[in-house]
């Protein structure tokens, strides 16, 4: 039997006596794509924080790769959301990539040519090799994105963990970061656990949904988490889902974004 | 006065090999601070401090007036000044809004101090006026050991967390992510900048820190990307601005200060016109091998 990626056991996590899941069970294998659904501030970027070991759990466990989660663990790769770096940062696209690679080790670099070997390779699998040079301030979202993709896959994670990549990208570079992402997932057999509050530009990857909403959780196939009465359960509130084409609609989100909970328990 | 006195009291090379010798000292300190400056400078960008400098420099100067006033060693009181102004910014002021206030609270209540200190002050006149515009001959040898050993210091401090500092300053989410200790590098790297700001304050003064810590770095900015290339430059300006302004004030009668300010402007200038002409035809790189992509499909 093969290690789990991930394995959270009787998770809960909770600020102040705001819920956000309670009692969550849920073992990822390695070359699963994972993708956790939920409105804002139902906890999904917590959920993320939880495996990079930033935020304990209220109780339970979590593990990754078989270990108790912990800063800055080597197993782990991290795609954050899109933010732009502005123009006068002093460093070039292969910088930030390098920085992803030894970043986070003490003094200066001193294994220049080997170092730069392995950014070559990592700009050329994510297909960044024309703008290694150019500074990373003028380059566009996506093309930054990429660059993020980069850096997290340096350690060749088991784990690479994936906060809204694709926010603010166009359709093209959506569609080419989600397959860079799904090549390592299935083809580099790492656990792929993808933060997003759109499932459609990765519906044809994703294995399984968490989703996350008025303090409930469900698990399970897009097919099965991702429909009319699941998620009206959920919401407390008439949520209508069409699946159309291999896309899934969802109609009718009620606008708050915290959940208040009735008084029938 | 007229322009001949203004060029006369501006630069005057009588008698100028007599007056090296007797700035030697302060030509050693300059050069050890072009290094520490250059080389702070491109983290005081990247961390978008340069408000903080100058509040650190107004409270080193309050400390240096008080140490001053009680005839105490004024490098060691511009030291402690600076120390505790950038320890108490980089502890309180982690994001850069509540730190620009605190900056705008503390600067004006440091300067204050320091105005008091010195009008209760009834020496030399000349040592006043130094501690905020700076002064050429005033390094003595124990001065400068201490100047010495506290830049020696910065400078290995730095490269022991160069890296690090350096992920956390350009990207600190996955800094932090990856395990690097932002808010512990954060404070450290505030203990680093106070001693560096104070050293400065030594040659240039308090008004003009900015001069040497941002300047030279801001300039190197302007025409690369390339970190070790905007670190090189970054200090070699700062090199050249103080070495050079330490020799141009020597014939003059008037403070290093304007020197060391208008060499690190015009560098400044120099690079800004050198940005923006490269900006003008395309900076990255990406162009040019699009182009040999191009020419590749239409050989083929």
């Amino acid at each position: 039997m093969t290690t789990p990626a991930v394995s959270l056991q009787g998770a809960s996590l909770s600020f102040g006596n705001r819920v956000l899941w309670h009692d969550l069970d849920l073992e990822i294998n390695p070359g699963e794509f994972f993708a956790v659904l939920g409105p804002n501030g139902s906890g999904k970027t917590s959920f993320l924080r939880v495996l990079l070991g930033l935020q304990p759990l209220t109780h339970g466990s979590a593990r990754i790769n078989g270990s108790s989660v912990a800063r800055g663990s080597r197993d782990i790769g991290y795609i954050p959301q899109q933010k732009s770096f502005v123009p006068g940062t002093p460093l070039r696209a292969r910088d930030l990539v390098g920085l992803g690679l030894d970043g986070h080790r003490w003094g200066v670099r001193l294994n220049g040519r080997k170092h730069r070997r392995r950014v070559d390779e990592l700009l050329d699998l994510v297909g960044a090799a024309s703008y290694a040079e150019a500074p990373v301030g003028l380059l566009s979202g996506g093309e930054q994105q990429r660059l993020r993709a980069a850096q997290a896959l340096a350690t060749d994670p088991k784990v690479l963990l994936c906060d809204e990549p694709l926010l603010s990208l166009d359709l093209h570079h959506q569609q080419a970061v989600s397959a860079l992402i799904n090549t390592q997932c299935h083809e580099q057999n790492s656990a792929v656990v993808f933060v997003t509050h759109e499932i459609n530009p990765i519906i044809d990857y994703v294995d399984r949904v968490l989703y996350l909403a008025g303090g409930q959780f469900r698990v399970g196939a897009p097919e099965d988490v991702m429909t009319t009465e699941v998620l009206s359960d959920m919401y407390n509130s008439h949520v209508e889902v069409i699946h159309n084409e291999g896309r899934i609609i969802v109609v009718g989100l009620p606008d708050a974004t915290t959940h208040h909970h009735g008084g029938e328990d | 006065m007229d322009l001949n006195e203004f060029m006369n009291a501006v630069f005057n090379f009588e008698d100028y090999s007599q007056l090296l010798p007797l700035v030697t000292n302060s030509l050693i300190a300059g050069a050890v601070l072009g290094l520490v400056g250059g080389l702070i400078g491109t983290f005081v960008m990247m961390r978008d401090l340069a408000f903080a400098v100058h509040g650190i420099a107004e409270l080193s100067f309050a400390g240096a007036a008080f140490a001053l006033l009680i005839g105490a060693n004024v490098v060691f009181g511009s030291l402690l000044g600076s120390v505790v102004a950038a320890v108490i910014l980089g502890v309180m002021g982690m994001r850069a809004r509540d730190r620009n206030s605190i900056i705008g609270v503390i600067m004006p209540f440091g300067l204050g101090l320091g105005i008091l200190f010195l009008s209760l002050y009834e020496g030399r006149s000349a040592n006043k006026f130094g501690l905020l515009t700076g002064q050429i001959v005033s390094v003595d040898t124990v001065q400068l050991n201490v100047m010495l050993g506290c830049s020696l210091f910065v400078i290995v401090a730095l490269l022991a967390i160069w890296r690090p500092l350096t992920f956390a300053s350009a990207d600190p989410d996955l800094a932090e992510a990856r395990g690097v200790p932002v808010g512990k590098l954060a404070i450290g790297f505030m203990f680093l900048l106070g001693l560096a700001v104070a050293l400065s304050i030594q040659i240039v003064g308090a008004l003009l820190v900015l001069a040497l810590v941002i300047t030279p770095s801001a300039a190197a900015l302007r025409v690369t990307a390339s970190p070790r290339l905007v670190v090189g430059l970054s200090v070699i300006f700062a090199l050249v601005s103080v070495v050079g302004g330490i020799l141009l004030a020597l014939g003059g009668r008037i403070p290093i200060s304007p020197y060391v300010t208008t060499i690190s402007f015009l560098i400044y200038l120099v690079c800004r016109l050198i940005g923006a002409r490269r900006d003008k035809l395309g900076r990255t790189r990406r162009s040019a091998s699009l182009d040999i992509a191009a020419v590749k499909v239409t050989a083929a």
